[in-house]
């Protein structure tokens, strides 16, 4: 493999770590679904709020560094679906705006719009961010409707515009299609799942606990159903793949099944990922397991990871082009060019120091005060 | 396919990102100088052995830190996406060059701040005094260097160096990151932007301890935080002038159009007096001879002197930028046209010669673009460097709104100037006469928000004096934006404008009540 195409490689790996990342760490949007549903008084609500209060600026976080990272490696997707897709990302943002001022003013006195809507406001992050995220990844395997024309820069009548969406739905046409819509309940029932066993993990609070043994259910069978449907209808599609002579896309049916079995390994994770989120759920459901979280966590990077190497990896075009095939992007004719894949690659190598450093933070942060005095700055 | 209007699509996008960037702009600087403050005075806390008003001074500034912090950030997120959703074209050109800085912003400053602000705020019985005071200076040091890197990205488009274009991909491919990251530019732009930041926090410092004083509350907080946010204040007043000639100078070199609009100079001059204040005649055109000014200040030779150092050198105006001014080695904006639709044409004549096969043709068109070569570095000096003109329709569209670039850097440098009197005039009169100076006070407590007004109308110098350019020189605005309907962009422009009004009108009013409360929580 030249370096250019496994820089490639390695850039679309750390997309998908990023992804993975993201949506465990979306515990926090599951999490804040069920502020009501466990917290059935205001001293519960403030102990399931303080508790997810102390993680959301990560979620946050990883959420634009990801669109940093799209960017920077990717250039041709984040203008051609950014742009296009615009009413999915906008309102999908609009969704997250409201969330980072939700944790810090809702006690405050004078606060304005008053402690309800801002428990609304997170509650409404919790639906919409995550479901629409889900529909979001999914366009990475069903596609959208767009146009590349990279000459059309050189053109000084008309319009000069490069990527077109060709519906006038931007994007909203994605919310019709089953499989999009499938993957979108999966994430959100998970980041339900995920969420509950984080606060297993986290609070000790009995009645707490108690009330979310039937919601942890409900959401680990809803959850089960959806991503069945979204596996098997994925590995019955068809995709888009690039000749390597050529560079000409075709369509090719039972792409992402082919895919599993030309990459044996990406096959195994994926099967050690969605057994581990499994044996977390079942370890929750039976005995609310405080070390559940490792598990469906853990699995939940190692299965979104996979599966978006399965969307990107073995010239598979992880953007596909509804209208035109030769638009669909792929890893090799959408990125960066090598020198900036490289120089970002260095920068990469930040990462594993930031994860440990977070890791530090988060160990000291979670350990009980002796003194047991309440914080002064809580939320 | 829609029909698009790009005229309108255009003025809605900047509308919507001149919008989110200016409510980005109210949080952000308070985030930056406030940092630093907190950090300082949890310094003095350890220094002095744990003091217990130190530690309630300290946590009083940081919960208006966290307040302000929220808010800040979920700007910021639309910010970084509007690239995506409403500059798509500008993200495919340039986006091999201006991503890098953003994910780089992620990875090594967002983190840094998200982390340790969680060990800031929560950790005070956690962990130990000198790891919290740690702390807080790492998140002052990460949102210091999210600044650092978006300002790479903007100093990019004021002064794109570090790439080459290439014609395959039909977009700008970084060749040197080192002239991207540490372009003279940015780093004076950082300094300018981090040192307005320390103005601003600290006039909002004073301004607070000021209004303690007047009521005769807080006898231990008010004296020490008016104390301390006047020297920083001074520091970052002195700082800012320093580094705002620095970036004057920058412009007049990189952006003399940008210049022109500052100062309003139509015809160039040798020895070029500055104009300190004057009405602008708004019946004033590039082809009449209306007076430019009325009731003008000027001194002699002042604009030459500031702009270049040297107090006889040749400033251009907009007409020697309009017209072309052969003396000077100014050509004229229709030669650049000319140029830049010659650079325009080779790109059309690349993309027919790939679809018809002809390779003969592509080889040719190709060598141009090799700036590695005698002759692709004559293309690129002479042809590439003016590409955005070949988009213009009619020279006059390379002016950028006069009079609002003209009146706001009035209004910033005036600012700055008074500042640094009100923070010096502080620290001379001393702790105990400050006092009873109840004039002083209550003109400490309504500058607050001029240090706003300052950042704001520096970020209106800088992004409406660059106009029409997205890119200098090379990519207009008009050719960077998205393929929407106006429609969508009106309901997002609204949506926003709403939004972030309530969540602005909301921190106001928690900001107030917590003043009002005081340090004792
Ligand atoms: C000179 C400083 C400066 C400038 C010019 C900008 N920002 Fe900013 N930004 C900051 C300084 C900053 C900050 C002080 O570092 C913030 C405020 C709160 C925070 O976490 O960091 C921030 C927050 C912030 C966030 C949220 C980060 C998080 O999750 O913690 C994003 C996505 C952006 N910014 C993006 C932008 C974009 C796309 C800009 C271009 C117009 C921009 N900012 C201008
Ligand atoms: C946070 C401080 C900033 C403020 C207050 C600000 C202000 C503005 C304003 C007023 C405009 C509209 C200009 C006009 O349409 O006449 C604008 C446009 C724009 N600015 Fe900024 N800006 C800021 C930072 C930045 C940064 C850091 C970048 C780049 C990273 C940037 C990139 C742009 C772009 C792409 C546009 C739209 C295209 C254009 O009109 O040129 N801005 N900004
Ligand atoms: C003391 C005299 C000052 C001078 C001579 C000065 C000069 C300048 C100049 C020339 C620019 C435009 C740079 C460009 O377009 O690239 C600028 C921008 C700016 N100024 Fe000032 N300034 C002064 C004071 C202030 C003060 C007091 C503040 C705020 C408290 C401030 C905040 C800003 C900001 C936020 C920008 C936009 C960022 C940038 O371009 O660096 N300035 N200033």
């Amino acid at each position: 493999m030249d370096t250019y195409l496994f820089l490639q490689h390695y850039w679309w790996l750390i997309i998908s770590l990023l992804a993975g990342l993201l949506v465990f760490l979306l515990f926090v949007q599951g999490g804040q679904t069920l502020i009501y549903t466990l917290g059935k008084t205001k001293a519960q609500r403030d102990i399931l709020i303080r508790s997810l209060g102390h993680k959301w600026e990560l979620t946050f976080t990883t959420l634009v560094t990801f669109g940093g990272a799209f960017f920077a490696s990717f250039p041709l997707f984040y203008s051609t679906s950014f742009g296009g897709a615009f009413y999915v990302w906008t309102i999908l943002l609009f969704f997250f705006v409201i969330q980072a001022v939700a944790y810090e003013y809702r006690s405050k006195p004078e606060n304005f719009l008053g402690a309800r809507t801002y428990e609304w406001f997170l509650i409404l992050n919790g639906f919409l961010g995550t479901l629409l995220l889900g529909v979001a990844v999914g366009t990475l395997f069903t596609g959208g409707a767009f146009t590349v024309e990279r000459g059309n820069l050189a053109l000084t009548s008309g319009n000069p515009i490069i990527s077109e969406w060709q519906t006038p739905w931007r994007g909203l046409e994605a919310l019709c299609n089953l499989q999009n819509i499938a993957l979108g309940l999966s994430v959100f029932f998970l980041a339900r799942i995920l969420g509950i066993h984080y606060f297993y993990n986290d609070l000790n609070d009995s009645e707490i606990v108690r009330n979310a043994k039937r919601p942890l259910l409900i959401s680990s069978i809803a959850f089960v159903i959806c991503f069945v449907f979204f596996l098997i209808s994925l590995f019955l599609s068809s995709g888009q793949q690039e000749d390597s002579v050529t560079g000409m896309i075709r369509s090719v049916p039972y792409l992402y099944f082919h895919n599993l079995i030309a990459l044996p390994w990406i096959s195994v994770l994926l099967a050690l990922g969605i057994a581990a989120v499994l044996w977390g759920i079942i370890a929750a459901l039976l005995q609310t397991d405080r070390k559940a979280i490792w598990f469906s966590g853990a699995g939940t990077i190692v299965t979104v990871c996979m599966l978006l190497l399965l969307a990107g990896y073995n010239g598979t075009a992880y953007y596909p082009s509804l209208c035109d095939p030769q638009s669909s992007l792929t890893i090799s004719n959408s990125s960066s060019s090598l020198f900036t894949l490289r120089t970002m690659a260095v920068v990469s190598l930040f990462i594993p120091f930031v994860i440990a450093y977070i890791w530090y933070v988060w160990r000291i942060m979670d350990k009980k005060t002796d003194s047991g005095k309440e914080e002064p700055l809580e939320y | 396919m829609i029909p698009l209007n790009i005229t309108e699509i255009v003025a809605w996008s900047r509308a919507q990102f001149a919008l989110t960037a200016m409510y980005h702009w109210l949080f952000v600087p308070l985030t930056l100088g406030l940092g630093i403050i907190c950090a300082v005075m949890e310094t003095i806390y350890v220094r002095k052995g744990f003091p217990l008003e130190w530690k309630k001074t300290v946590q009083f500034w940081m919960r208006l830190f966290g307040i302000n912090f929220a808010i800040g950030v979920a700007t910021g997120l639309i910010l970084e996406f509007e690239f995506g959703t409403n500059w798509s074209n500008y993200s495919y050109f340039v986006g091999d060059i201006f991503g890098a800085p953003l994910a780089i912003e992620g990875i090594v400053a967002f983190f840094l701040e998200a982390t340790f602000i969680a060990v800031m705020f929560f950790g005070w019985e956690k962990v130990s005094p000198r790891f919290h005071l740690a702390s807080t200076w790492l998140v002052a040091l990460g949102a210091s260097l999210s600044a650092y890197w978006i300002l790479v990205a903007n100093s990019w488009m004021q002064y794109p160096v570090g790439m080459s274009f290439n014609i395959e991909t039909a977009r700008n491919e970084m060749t040197n990151f080192a002239q991207v990251a540490l372009s003279p530019v940015a780093v004076m732009k950082f300094i300018h932007s981090v040192s307005s930041g320390l103005v601003t926090a600290s006039l909002f410092v004073c301004g607070i301890s000021a209004w303690y004083l007047l009521r005769k509350r807080e006898p231990f907080l008010a004296p020490r935080s008016l104390r301390i946010g006047a020297v920083i204040g001074l520091a970052g007043s002195l700082l800012v002038a320093w580094s705002g000639d620095g970036s004057a100078v920058q412009v007049a070199r990189i952006q003399p159009m940008k210049l022109a609009a500052m100062e309003a100079l139509y015809k160039g001059e040798t020895g070029a007096p500055l104009t300190v204040i004057s009405l602008l005649n708004p019946d004033k055109r590039l082809d009449n001879d209306e007076p430019i000014h009325y009731a003008p200040i000027q001194i002699d030779k002042m604009l030459s002197l500031l702009a270049t150092h040297r107090s006889d050198a040749f400033v251009p105006g907009i007409e020697d930028l309009i017209y072309g001014n052969a003396a000077h080695g100014i050509l004229s904006t229709r030669e650049k046209m000319e140029r830049g639709k010659e650079a325009l044409s080779q790109m059309t004549r690349y993309v027919e010669a790939r679809e018809s096969g002809d390779t003969a043709t592509m080889k040719q068109v190709q060598a141009l673009f090799e700036p590695n070569t005698e002759k692709g570095k004559d293309f690129k000096e002479n042809y590439f460097r003016y590409l955005g003109y070949g988009y213009l329709n009619s020279p006059e569209e390379i002016i950028p709104n006069i009079p609002l670039t003209y009146y706001s850097f009035r209004i910033m440098v005036g600012l700055g100037v008074y500042f640094l009197l009100l923070f010096a005039v502080v620290l001379w009169m001393g702790r105990k006469s400050i006092e009873n100076k109840k004039f002083l006070l209550h003109l400490l407590v309504w500058s607050i928000p001029l240090g706003y007004l300052a950042g704001q109308t520096g970020w209106i110098v800088c992004e409406v004096g660059r106009q029409p350019w997205a890119i200098q020189d090379l990519l207009p605005t008009n050719v960077s934006v998205s393929s929407l309907d106006t429609a969508s962009v009106q309901i997002t422009f609204f949506l926003f404008a709403l939004l972030f009004t309530l969540l602005l009108i909301a921190e106001i009013r928690i900001l107030l009540k917590q003043i009002r409360i005081g340090s004792e929580h």
